[in-house]
C-alpha cells in the first residue's frame, strides 16, 4: 500500500469520528422533540400532517402497540411497492415502456426495499420505470431507514425509562426521523452529487455514437441460446463491431443520496456505484463512502445522549471500530497483495508509486483503485448498506471473505441505520450477561437487570440469523434449483450462494454476483429470508424494550460492571466476533478459506 | 452435621456417585438438561451407526465409530458423575440428619399446665397447636414455641455445636427444633408445624437437593446455552449438504460421515458448562450448608451475590455483645478507690465477660489486687436473669451491682434513697453510648461503672473490603445519634440508623428497595420478622424466634451475625463459577474447529490440512482427540465446579480482568495443548 492509500484511510476514519458528535447530538434533539432550527421550516408541515392523520403526538405506545404500528406500516409499504411494480407498464414516467417484473421478482423487490435490504435480483435500468424507482423504491429507502431508527429509539427509551410502558409514538418517530434527519441530509447530498456529475432527469435512454468504435469476438449462439461448436468442439466465434452505445438516463441523484445515507444500497443501475452516473469522481466516492457509515456511527452518540451517559455511546462506537478497522486492513492487504495467478502470467501487481498502485484490479474501477474499493466493500457490509463500487466476486478469496464475514457478525458493527445499533445492543446484553456472571452479580446494563426473559429474547435475536443463513444455503447447495444458478464451480460457487443468503438475511443487499438469483427459487426463498431476518430480530428487540422499561433502575456502585471501560469494549468485540466465527467458520472453511489455500497452493511461491 | 472441612474426594461419596452416574442415564433424568440431552441423542445415534458398521454397512470403520461412541457415553457419564458428586455430599449430610428425625414418644398435654392430663403419642401424629411436655433427657418431638419453662437444650444434631443453648418462654429464645434434646429442666411447648414440614424435614430435602429449583441466573444461562446448542446443531447439520455440494463440485473426496458430524456437534456445543451446570448449583447450596447456613430458597443464595446494602445490627455484629468496663464514676463523697473495691467485690462471682472486665479494670487501673475468695469468707450472689444483679455478702457488708433500676429497687427495699446524682451519672454514661451499672453497698449508692461498646477486631477492614465489592453497610442501633455516629466512625460503616425502632428498619428497607437497592439483613427477634420478610436476603439466627426463622430466607445455624458477609461471597462465587466455565466452554470451540474441520473435509479439499496447525496425526485421531478432550474437560473441572471459582474482594473491573485472563484466554489456549497431548498418547498407544 502506498502512503497515499494509507492517508485516504486515515482521512476517512477521522472524518467519520468528527461528524459523530454533532450529528448524533442533532438526532437526539430530533427524537427528544427538543427545539431545532429546522422546526421553523418543517414544523407547520409536520403539525399539519399529524392533524391530517389524526396522530396524537403525546400518545405514548407500549411495546405491543409500537410493534403493531410498525408491522402495519411496513406491510402496507410492501403492498404499495409490489403494486407499483406490477402496474408500472400502465403508469407514467416509463419512457422505455418497461413491462412489469414477474410476481416473484416483484415480491422479492418489495420485501427487499421494505426491510432496508435492497437486494436486487434485477438490473435497475432495464427493469424498473422512473416512477417505480422514485415512488416505490426511493420512498421505501426513506421509510425503511426511518423505521429502523424508530425501533432503535424505542429500545433506547426502554433502557432509559423505569416502571413505565411508554416507548414513544411510532408515527411521530418515523415522521420526525424522515422529516428532520433523512430528508434534509439527502437533499443536500443529492445536490452535491449532482455537482459531481450524477444525473437527474426524466429523459429516455440516449443512443450515442462511439468516438472510438470497438470490435470484439463473441461465441455464436443458436436460437435456443446454446453456444454453437465447430467440428473440433471449440465454440464458433464471431466478430462484433460496436459503433453505438445506449446510455441509460433517469432521476439518479435523488435516489443515490438516500441509498447511501439510509444504509439501503439499492443501486439505480445494475452495477450500483461502480457506474459513472452513480459515483463519478473520487470526491463523490469519498462522500458516498462516508454516507454509508454516517448515521450508524452517529446513532451511537445519540444513544449516549439519550441515556444521559455519553461514554456508553463512545464505548459502542469504539467496539465497532475495533472490529471494523482490522477487517478493513485485511481486505486492503489482500487486494493489494494481488492474485498469484496473475503474477504467473507476468503481471506486476506490486505497488510502485502513487500512479502505479498495483494490486488485484479485476472487477475494480480504475478511478477508485484498490484502497477505495476495499474500504467501500468493508464499509458497505459492515453497515447493512450493500451498495458496491467494485465487484466482490472478483476480490481475492480472503478479500471477499471480509465483506462476507462483516455480515456474519449480524450487521451489528455499524449495521443498518437503527437496526445495526439495536443488533449490537443484543450482543451487549449477552456480553453483560457473561461478564456479570464472571464478577458474581446478576448482569445489568445501564441500570437495568438482565433476567431470563431478556436473555430469551436476546438469544432469539442473535440466533435467528445464522439459522436462516445456514439452513437456506444448505437447501440451495443440494437442490437443482439452487445449484443451477451458480456460475462458478467449486468453492467459489459455494461462496456465491452463501454470500447471497447472508446478504439477504442480514438485510445488507450487496451481491457477490456470479449467481443468477432472478429465479423463482432464489426470489421466493430470499424474500422469506429478508422478512425473517428483519422482523424476527425487530420483534424481540421491541419486547426487550418493553420489558426493560418496566424495570426499576439499579443504582450503580463499586460492584457494578462498568460498560464503558476498555476491558468491556474488548470483551464486547470479542464476543461479537466469536459468536460470528463459531457459527460460520465451517462454512467459510469450505468457501473462501479453501479457495485461498488452493489459489496460493497452486500459484504461490 | 458433617465436619466443616469435608474433602471433595470422599471415597464413600465417589463410590455412590459412580453408581448414580449410570442410573442418571435414564431419559427422564437427561431431558432436564437441554445441552446434555442433545449429547444423549448423539450417543444413541452413533451407537446405532456402530451396530450398522458391525453388520457390514458402516459409513466409517467400526473401530472409529466405536471410539467416538464410547467417548460420547463417557462424556455423559462424566456430567452425571459431577452432578452425583455434588448431590452426594448433601446426601451424606441428610443421612445424619435423618437419624435425628426418628419417631419419638411425645408427652401430649391437654392444657398448657404441667399438672394437666398427659397422654403418650407418637411424634409423627403431632399436629400444629398440640401442647407437649419435654423433660430432662427427652427429645423434642417437633418444632414449636416454648410457652412455659426454661431449659438447656443440646442442638448439636442440627447445628453441630456441642455447647447446650438456653430455651425459655417469651423473648427471642423461645423456639425449639424437633430432634434436639433437653439436657436439664423442663419445657412446655406448643407445636407449630405439621409432620413433614418441620425444620428438619426442610433441611433434609434441601441438602439432598430434592427441592432445588433453578435460580433466575441459572435459568437465563440455560436459555443462552440452549440457543448456542441450537446454532451448533444447525451448523453441523448444514455441513452435510455443504459437504455433498463440495464433493460433487470438486469431484473428489468423500461426503462427511454422520459420526464425524455428531462428534463435531458434541465438541462445539457447550457441554463443559452444560454438564457441570447443575453440579455448580447444588455445590453452591452445599457450600452454604458447610458454612452452617440453611438456604430456604435458592433464589436467596443468588440474590446474596447481588445485594448492595447490608443492614447490620450494632450489638453482636459490629461490637462485641459484651461491653467492657472502662471507668468508675463515684458519687460525691465517695472515693474512686472505694467504688472500685466495692465494684470488684460485687463482680468476683460474676463470670460474664462484663464482670471479668470490671475486676480487671479495678486491678489494673486502681492497683487493687484480686482478693482471695477463700480468705474473705464471703458468700457470693451470682448474676441471674431474674435478679439481674450480682454481689457478695461479707461480714457486715453487702455489695451489689446491677442495672440502675434494679439497684434503685434494691436500695429502696432497704429504706435507702437512690441519690439524684446517681441518676445524672447514669444518664451521662448512656449519652456517650455506654451502659451504666450502679454499685451499692448496703443501702448506700457508691457510684456507677462505665461499660463501653467494644468494636470487634478486624471489622473495619471487613467493611472496607465490602465497600470495594460495592456493598454499602448500614449500622442499625437503638443508641442515640451521637453515640451511633461515634461507633459508626470507629467501625468504618458507611451509614447508620440511630434510635431505631423495629418499624424503622422496615421503613429503611422499603425506601432502599424503592431506589433499586437489594438489601440484606440479619435478625433474630419476632419484632425483626417484618423487616426480614421485606429484605431481599434475610438471615435469621437459629437461636431466634420461630417468627424470625419463618420470615428469613436463610437460617444461620451458628447464629453469627457476621455470617452475612460469607453468604454474600458464596452467592458471588456461585455466579462466577457459572460465568467462568461458560467462557471457558465457548473459548474452547476455536481449538476444536482447528482439530475437526481439516479432518472432516481434507478428503475433499486436501489443502485444508494447512489448517491442521496442531499437526494431529490422522483425521481419525484428530476427531477422537477432540472428543476425548471435551469429555476430560468435564472431569477435570469437577473440583472447580464443586469448590467454586476463588473469590477475591476486589473491584468488579479487576475481578473481570482476572477471570477473563484465566478462563477466557486459558480456554482459548488449553485445548490446543490438550488435544495435541491426547493425540500423541493415542498415537503412542497405536489406538488409531
Amino acid at each position: 500500500m502506498s502512503g497515499n492509500g494509507f492517508l485516504q484511510i486515515c482521512i476517512y476514519v477521522l472524518a467519520l469520528l468528527i461528524i459523530t458528535k454533532p450529528v448524533g447530538l442533532y438526532m437526539a434533539h430530533v427524537y427528544e422533540n427538543h427545539p431545532i432550527w429546522l422546526d421553523r421550516l418543517f414544523g407547520p408541515f409536520e403539525r399539519f400532517f399529524y392533524r391530517l392523520s389524526g396522530i396524537q403526538t403525546t400518545d405514548g405506545m407500549d411495546w405491543k402497540r409500537y410493534l403493531i404500528a410498525m408491522l402495519v406500516f411496513n406491510f402496507f409499504g410492501c403492498l404499495i411497492v409490489y403494486g407499483i411494480q406490477r402496474l408500472q407498464f400502465y403508469l407514467p414516467l416509463n419512457p422505455q415502456a418497461l413491462s412489469a417484473p414477474s410476481p416473484e421478482l416483484s415480491f422479492n423487490t418489495a420485501t427487499s426495499f421494505v426491510t432496508n435490504t435492497n437486494w436486487q435480483s434485477y438490473g435497475g435500468e432495464t427493469t424498473m420505470s422512473y416512477l417505480t424507482q422514485m415512488l416505490a423504491l426511493t420512498v421505501q429507502n426513506f421509510l425503511s431507514a426511518a423505521t429502523g431508527m424508530a425501533l432503535l429509539i424505542a429500545l433506547i427509551r426502554g433502557i432509559r425509562a423505569h416502571e413505565s410502558s411508554n416507548l414513544g409514538n411510532f408515527w411521530v418517530d418515523t415522521i420526525r426521523g424522515t422529516l428532520y434527519i433523512l430528508l434534509p441530509l439527502s437533499f443536500v447530498f443529492a445536490i452535491f452529487l449532482g455537482s459531481q456529475g450524477v444525473i437527474q432527469n426524466f429523459k429516455s435512454n440516449q443512443k450515442i455514437t462511439l468516438l472510438h468504435p470497438i470490435s470484439y469476438q463473441q461465441a455464436m449462439q443458436d436460437q435456443a441460446g446454446h453456444v454453437m461448436n465447430d467440428a473440433n468442439g471449440n465454440a464458433k466465434m464471431q466478430t462484433i463491431h460496436m459503433t453505438e452505445q445506449v446510455i441509460p438516463m433517469g432521476p439518479v441523484a435523488s435516489q443515490i443520496a438516500i441509498k447511501q445515507l439510509g444504509t439501503n444500497g439499492g443501486g439505480y443501475f445494475n452495477v450500483s456505484s461502480a457506474h459513472p452516473f452513480e459515483d463519478p469522481t473520487p470526491l463523490s466516492n469519498f462522500f458516498e463512502m462516508l454516507a454509508i457509515l454516517f448515521i450508524p456511527a452517529a446513532l451511537c452518540y445519540t444513544l449516549g445522549v439519550m441515556v444521559n451517559d455519553r461514554r456508553q455511546g463512545w464505548a459502542l462506537l469504539a467496539a465497532m471500530f475495533l472490529i471494523f478497522i482490522p477487517f478493513m486492513c485485511l481486505a486492503v492487504f489482500e487486494e493489494q497483495q494481488g492474485n498469484p495467478a496473475f503474477t504467473s502470467f507476468g503481471i506486476d501487481q506490486m505497488a510502485k508509486s502513487n500512479l502505479f498502485p498495483g494490486g488485484n484490479m479485476e472487477g475494480k474501477e480504475t478511478r477508485f483503485g484498490i484502497i477505495n474499493s476495499a474500504l467501500w466493500a468493508t464499509a458497505t457490509t459492515a453497515a447493512s448498506n450493500g451498495s458496491v463500487n467494485a465487484m466482490h466476486d472478483s476480490f481475492t478469496p480472503l478479500g471477499g471473505l471480509v465483506p462476507l464475514w462483516m455480515m456474519h457478525l449480524g450487521e451489528a458493527v455499524f449495521g443498518g441505520v437503527g437496526s445495526g445499533l439495536y443488533g449490537m445492543l443484543l450482543f451487549v446484553i449477552i456480553t453483560v450477561f457473561v461478564a456479570g456472571l464472571m464478577i458474581g452479580r446478576t448482569p445489568e446494563y445501564l441500570g437495568k437487570k438482565i433476567e431470563p426473559y431478556e436473555m430469551k429474547m436476546a438469544s432469539i435475536g442473535v440466533l435467528i440469523m445464522p439459522l436462516i443463513v445456514l439452513f437456506f444455503t444448505a437447501i440451495a447447495t443440494v437442490t437443482k434449483a439452487g445449484v443451477s444458478a451458480i456460475a462458478n464451480p467449486g468453492a467459489h460457487g459455494f461462496t456465491e450462494v452463501l454470500y447471497a443468503f447472508t446478504s439477504m438475511t442480514n438485510n445488507n443487499g450487496s451481491a457477490f454476483a456470479g449467481l443468477n438469483t432472478n429465479t423463482p427459487f432464489y426470489n421466493m426463498l430470499g424474500g422469506v429470508a429478508m422478512l425473517l431476518g428483519r422482523y424476527w430480530i425487530a420483534i424481540p428487540v421491541l419486547v426487550i424494550a418493553g420489558s426493560l422499561a418496566k424495570k426499576k433502575v439499579v443504582p450503580s456502585g463499586e460492584g457494578t460492571l462498568v460498560t464503558h471501560s476498555p476491558l468491556f469494549i474488548v470483551l464486547l468485540a470479542s464476543i461479537t466476533i466469536i459468536l460470528g466465527a463459531l457459527s460460520f467458520l465451517p462454512a467459510l472453511a469450505l468457501g473462501p478459506i479453501v479457495e485461498q489455500l488452493m489459489l496460493w497452493g497452486q500459484y504461490g511461491h | 452435621m458433617g465436619t466443616k472441612t469435608q474433602s471433595i474426594w470422599d471415597i464413600q461419596i465417589i463410590r455412590m456417585a459412580l453408581l448414580d452416574a449410570f442410573l442418571k442415564l435414564s431419559p427422564r433424568c437427561q431431558i432436564r438438561n437441554p445441552v446434555m440431552f442433545t449429547v444423549y441423542i448423539g450417543s444413541i445415534l452413533t451407537t446405532a451407526l456402530f451396530i450398522q458398521a458391525l453388520l457390514g454397512h458402516g459409513e466409517a470403520p467400526a473401530k472409529f465409530i466405536l471410539g467416538i461412541t464410547v467417548w460420547l457415553w463417557v462424556t455423559l457419564l462424566f456430567a452425571n458423575f459431577a452432578e452425583a458428586m455434588a448431590e452426594g455430599r448433601g446426601k451424606a449430610q441428610a443421612l445424619s440428619l435423618r437419624k435425628a428425625r426418628r419417631e419419638i414418644v411425645a408427652k401430649k398435654l391437654a392444657k398448657p399446665d404441667r399438672k394437666s392430663k398427659m397422654t403418650l403419642i407418637q411424634s409423627g401424629k403431632l399436629r400444629s397447636g398440640d401442647i407437649v411436655l419435654i423433660e430432662t433427657g427427652d427429645f423434642i418431638p417437633s418444632d414449636g414455641e416454648v410457652i412455659e419453662g426454661i431449659a438447656s437444650v443440646n442442638e448439636s444434631a442440627i447445628t453441630g455445636e456441642s455447647a447446650p443453648v438456653i430455651r425459655e418462654s417469651g423473648g427471642d429464645r423461645s423456639s425449639v427444633t424437633g430432634g434436639t434434646q433437653v439436657l436439664s429442666d423442663w419445657l412446655i411447648v406448643r407445636i407449630t408445624t405439621n409432620p413433614g414440614e418441620t425444620f428438619l424435614d426442610t433441611m433434609i430435602s434441601l441438602v439432598e437437593g430434592a427441592k432445588r429449583q433453578k435460580t433466575p441466573n441459572e435459568l437465563a444461562l440455560t436459555i443462552l446455552l440452549a440457543a448456542l446448542t441450537m446454532v451448533f446443531l444447525v451448523v453441523c447439520a448444514s455441513l452435510l449438504p455443504f459437504s455433498i455440494y463440495s464433493v460433487i463440485s470438486a469431484g473428489s473426496g468423500k461426503i462427511v460421515t454422520m459420526t464425524v458430524l455428531i462428534a463435531l456437534f458434541v465438541c462445539l456445543s457447550p457441554t463443559t458448562i452444560g454438564g457441570l451446570l447443575s453440579a455448580i448449583g447444588i455445590a453452591g447450596m452445599d457450600r452454604m450448608i458447610q458454612a452452617n447456613v440453611i438456604a430456604l430458597s435458592g433464589r436467596a443464595v443468588e440474590a446474596a451475590g447481588d445485594i448492595d446494602v447490608l443492614l447490620l445490627d450494632k450489638t453482636g455484629t459490629i461490637t462485641l455483645g459484651n461491653r467492657q468496663a472502662i471507668e468508675f464514676i463515684p458519687i460525691e463523697g465517695v472515693s474512686v478507690g472505694e467504688l472500685a473495691e466495692a465494684a470488684q467485690l460485687a463482680s468476683l462471682a460474676d463470670e460474664t465477660p462484663e464482670g471479668r472486665s470490671i475486676t480487671i479494670l479495678a486491678k489494673e487501673k486502681y492497683g487493687l489486687r484480686g482478693h482471695e475468695l477463700r480468705e474473705l469468707g464471703a458468700t457470693f450472689i451470682p448474676f441471674t436473669a431474674e435478679s439481674r444483679m450480682s454481689g457478695a455478702n461479707l461480714s457486715g457488708k453487702q455489695v451489689r451491682k446491677g442495672a440502675s433500676d434494679v439497684i434503685e429497687t434494691y436500695v429502696q427495699e432497704q429504706n435507702g434513697i437512690f441519690p439524684a446524682q446517681a441518676h445524672k451519672i447514669v444518664e451521662q454514661i448512656s449519652s456517650k453510648g455506654g451502659t451504666a451499672l450502679v454499685v451499692a453497698e448496703g443501702r448506700k449508692v457508691l457510684g456507677a461503672i462505665y461499660l463501653k461498646d467494644i468494636i470487634k477486631g478486624g471489622i473495619s477492614e471487613r467493611f472496607a473490603q465490602l465497600r470495594k465489592m460495592g456493598i454499602k453497610t448500614i449500622m442499625v442501633t437503638g443508641d442515640n445519634p451521637l453515640t451511633a455516629a461515634t461507633i459508626a466512625a470507629e467501625a468504618g460503616v458507611d451509614d447508620f440508623l440511630a434510635t431505631a425502632k423495629p418499624e424503622d428498619k422496615l421503613k429503611l428497607i422499603r425506601s432502599l428497595q424503592a431506589k433499586g437497592h437489594l438489601v440484606a439483613m440479619t435478625g433474630d427477634g419476632t419484632n425483626d420478622a417484618p423487616a426480614l420478610a421485606q429484605a431481599d436476603v434475610a438471615v435469621a439466627m437459629n437461636t431466634g424466634t420461630q417468627a424470625a426463622k419463618e420470615a428469613g430466607n436463610l437460617v444461620d445455624l451458628d447464629s453469627n451475625p457476621t455470617k452475612l458477609i460469607e453468604v454474600v461471597e458464596i452467592g458471588k462465587q456461585l455466579l462466577m463459577t457459572r460465568g467462568s466455565l461458560t467462557t471457558f466452554s465457548i473459548a474452547n470451540d476455536i481449538a476444536k474447529y482447528f482439530a475437526i474441520l481439516p479432518a472432516a473435509f481434507a478428503t475433499t479439499y486436501p489443502v485444508l490440512n494447512k489448517l491442521n496447525i496442531m499437526h494431529l496425526a490422522t483425521p481419525d485421531s484428530a476427531i477422537l482427540s477432540a472428543v476425548i478432550f471435551n469429555a476430560l474437560a468435564i472431569i477435570f473441572l469437577i473440583p472447580l465446579a464443586l469448590r467454586g471459582v476463588s473469590y477475591s474482594r476486589v473491584s468488579a473491573g479487576k475481578l473481570l480482568r482476572k477471570n477473563i485472563m484465566i478462563y477466557g484466554l486459558g480456554g482459548l489456549i488449553v485445548p490446543f495443548i490438550g488435544i495435541k497431548v491426547i493425540d500423541l498418547i493415542l498415537m503412542s498407544m497405536g489406538v488409531v
